[in-house]
């Protein structure tokens, strides 16, 4: 199943330090019931996978963890998100400080109609940052660490959205990334992209986990197999299976997640 | 080959077609000739006509410009049975036959001629005037006699008096204005002194040693406007027209003199031109039935603007809050309801509105608090451009609220979560990502406001138009902008022209030319807000890197 990329970290989950730990998540929108009793660890410095059918809770989850459920009116939460060990959903959270240090990244490229210096700017931005030495410097490191750089240092003040699909996404992963986030969350990020571009997400991704936890929604099981250290499996909101990619597409102990895996139903 | 059958047409869905494509090649066609119509009366009027000249059958001779000729209608009879025509002259001469136009049966005439040496005279007052010169005199002594002998006396003549034409109008509109400011503004000094009760008699001593200074001035000023004026009333002409008549004027009263019968093509053009700026830039003559338009188009244009200030800050900041911030629910719906009703009520509500709240309400308590000095003299208690201006945009603001709302709509979710997800507060993202996004949306709402407040007049009547106004709201005394003062417009001299006139006939063609400038300032002012909303969109839409 791993071809061709760096073999993921071949390490037991209770190994590494938890970035997050879900206690008993149920989330609501209005009445329906998004997530049941969800509970999981998700380490430092790993990448962390969800995979499931659609509708399975998956993009949800992802969202609770920086808290942009609670843009959608009549939601709800119940349970504990702990983020270094500090509830998230505590009253006293300040919701601004949290996302900068988890930073998201979406399934539709978003870059805003700006030009490509003033879309990475625009976190340290909004954190006061007016040198404009200081800005130039994020700007660069903030590509280059996306990948970027090369391909668009002659033309930072052409507009964003004149760069093809794979480019802007990376913009969006560099456009988080200038906030110097702990955690990068991704929601299908390469759902609309080609090949190629995921290729190079995806190896992207192998960098980026050296120095900060992500965690990647995808429908794409060989993505999940290919750059991911732990898979959860979801179905209908439950989470069904939680353990190494390995372990998950070798030998999966629940016999849904291996209907689901080897192609069954989804 | 299948016979055309009506059912097949009508199965084929052809009909459906035909009939929308009907609908809409219709309602082009309205505007079009809407437009052909007003452009072809308008423009006409700067063109400088030949003066034709007819001998009737009982020996009269009448000479004029052609205006139009129809059937007379009833005349229908066996040896005319299209009917008999006749033709409208504009005879000018109103101090001789007190009437502009005459009508002229065409079996009346005998002769048809184009006189090469008639001279057109355009006049200050009475309108023009078409004939021969007989004689020009300095005082007692003839300088000339006959057409081609004044001729060559006159236009060198003419350039003169219009220099000292310019000269009285510099005087009385800058010299002397300038003076009655000062002097007021002395006056109003004074009378606030009064009002405070600090009577400090050393203050008003200095005021009135000032005023009287002023009224020096003044009389230095008045005194050489009367020489001036007497020296235009040196040059005396006395002029014949076609029917032997003959009327004696002061050459100072001329505006311009020209051969309409002897000007090639290329003359006439550059006449054309010139009658066109001359619109566009003077001030209004004889009941504002000739002359030019331009404090109309200036009080036009500036009305729109301080509108466009007001309404939209206004109206975004409403339409963010209804879109961005409130919860939605049944009282939104309602208020959108309502926002969108207010749209619809006839403008001249608003009118008694802004007559009742920004006129009397406000303005008469602006006036109290600090214009009381010149009361019982309203200055801001009265209509003026400032309560016009904001009476539209209060009109207008629901075209506002209900554009930017949908262009708020437009802006993708994504836009918005992503800024959120960078760490950026709800106010922070929609300042700097949301609404520059809705940026076109807004200037639409911009656009559909300008275009409905330029051509209102109802409710300007009520809150500040005039037909005359003295002087522009924007002049060289501070503060510059007047926003207090009675202004002109160009809707309103449209109905002031045509219908408030005492000489209907002559002001016919300054109402298409009024109209046509009108649509072309609504089109202009267009063009400017398309052509920012086009920068605004290809900035945001991505093709320029």
């Amino acid at each position: 199943m791993n071809q061709g990329h760096t073999e993921p970290t071949s390490e037991p989950v209770a190994d590494s330090q938890p970035k997050f730990v879900i206690r008993d998540m149920n989330f609501f929108y209005g009445t329906v019931q998004a997530l049941t009793k969800v509970s999981m660890p998700i380490p430092a410095n790993r990448v962390t996978a969800f995979i499931g059918p659609s509708g399975c809770g998956k993009s949800t989850l992802l969202r609770c963890l920086n808290r942009l459920n609670d843009l959608v009116d009549g939601s709800r939460i119940e349970g504990t998100v702990l983020l270094e060990g500090k509830d998230i959903y505590d009253p006293g959270v300040d919701v601004t400080d949290l996302r900068t240090r988890v930073g998201m990244v979406f399934q539709k490229v978003n870059p805003f109609p700006k030009s490509i210096w003033q879309n990475v700017a625009y976190g340290p931005q909004l954190q006061n940052v007016r040198k404009r030495a200081t800005l130039d410097e994020v700007v660069e490191q903030s590509l280059c660490r996306a990948g970027l750089w090369e391909e668009v240092k002659d033309r930072l003040h052409g507009s964003a959205l004149g760069l093809s699909g794979g480019q802007q996404q990376r913009l969006c992963i560099a456009r988080a990334l200038a906030v110097n986030p702990d955690v990068l969350l991704l929601d299908e990020p390469c759902s609309a992209l080609d090949p190629i571009s995921t290729g190079r997400i995806e190896e992207l991704l192998h960098v980026l986990k050296e120095r900060l936890t992500v965690v990647i929604v995808t429908h794409n099981m060989q993505q999940a197999a290919r750059v991911s250290d732990l898979t959860g499996f979801f179905l209908l909101g439950e989470l069904i299976e939680y353990d190494d990619t390995k372990t998950i597409f070798t030998n999966p102990t629940d016999s849904r997640t291996e209907d689901y895996i080897t192609g069954r139903f989804g | 080959m299948s016979k055309f059958s009506i059912k097949k047409f009508h199965d084929s869905g052809s009909l459906f077609i035909w009939l929308c494509g009907g609908a809409l090649g219709l309602s082009l066609l309205m505007i079009g000739g809407l437009l052909v119509l007003i452009i072809i009366n308008g423009m006409g009027y700067f063109w400088p006509k030949d003066l034709i000249q007819f001998t009737l059958k009982d020996g009269r001779v009448v000479l004029g410009e052609w205006v139009a000729t129809e059937t007379i209608p009833g005349s229908e009879s066996s040896a005319h049975p299209k009917g008999k025509e006749r033709i409208q002259l504009k005879v000018g001469n109103r101090d001789l036959y007190g009437l502009d136009f005459r009508w002229v049966d065409r079996t009346d005439i005998m002769k048809e001629q184009y006189p090469s040496d008639v001279l057109a005279f355009e006049r200050w007052e009475w309108g023009n005037f078409y004939g021969w010169i007989k004689e020009i005199q300095e005082g007692e002594t003839r300088l000339a006699a006959g057409n081609q002998e004044g001729m060559k006396v006159l236009f060198p003549l003419l350039e003169r008096t219009n220099g000292i034409q310019e000269r009285i109008h510099t005087i009385e509109h800058d010299e002397i204005a300038e003076l009655n400011h000062r002097l007021e503004q002395a006056r109003l000094r004074l009378r606030s002194l009064e009002l405070s009760g600090q009577s400090r008699s050393g203050d008003r001593a200095t005021i009135q040693a000032h005023m009287q200074e002023v009224e020096a001035l003044y009389e230095v000023q008045n005194t050489a406007r009367i020489a001036l004026y007497d020296e235009l009333d040196r040059f005396r002409m006395t002029v014949v027209d076609a029917a032997g008549e003959e009327q004696t004027f002061p050459v100072g009263t001329l505006v311009k003199v020209w051969l309409p019968n002897s000007m090639g093509v290329g003359e006439k053009l550059h006449m054309y031109v010139q009658n066109f700026w001359r619109v566009l830039s003077e001030e209004p003559r004889e009941a504002n039935t000739e002359g030019g338009i331009f404090p109309a188009i200036f009080g036009t244009v500036l009305m729109v603007v301080i509108m466009s200030i007001a309404v939209v800050p206004f109206g975004v900041l409403a339409a963010v809050y209804l879109k961005e911030y409130a919860k939605q629910g049944v009282v939104t719906r309602m208020i959108r309801i309502a926002v969108n009703n207010l749209a619809g009520v006839p403008s001249i509500v608003f009118g008694v509105f802004g007559l009742g709240f920004f006129i009397y309400a406000v303005g008469g308590t602006l006036d109290q608090l600090f214009f009381a000095e010149a009361l019982p003299n309203p200055t801001f208690g009265t209509g003026g451009i400032l309560w016009a201006s904001l009476t539209l945009a209060l009109m207008t603001v629901p075209v506002v609220i209900v554009a930017t709302e949908e262009g708020l709509s437009a802006v993708p979710r994504e836009y918005r979560e992503g800024s959120l997800a960078l760490g950026a507060t709800k106010l922070e993202s929609l300042w700097r990502v949301v609404l520059p996004c809705a940026m076109p949306g807004i200037l639409t709402g911009l656009i559909l406001a300008v275009s409905r407040a330029t051509g209102e007049v109802a409710p300007l009547m009520l809150t500040g138009v005039v037909k005359l106004a003295p002087s522009l709201p924007v002049d060289g005394f501070f503060p510059f902008v007047h926003l207090d003062r009675k202004f002109m417009h160009l809707g309103f001299h449209i109905f002031d022209v045509g219908f408030q006139s005492p000489n209907v006939e002559a002001a016919k063609p300054m109402v298409y030319v009024t109209t046509f400038i009108l649509v072309l300032v609504v089109l202009m002012l267009n063009m400017a807000a398309i052509a920012l909303r086009t920068r605004m969109r290809r900035r945001y839409a991505g093709s320029s890197v």
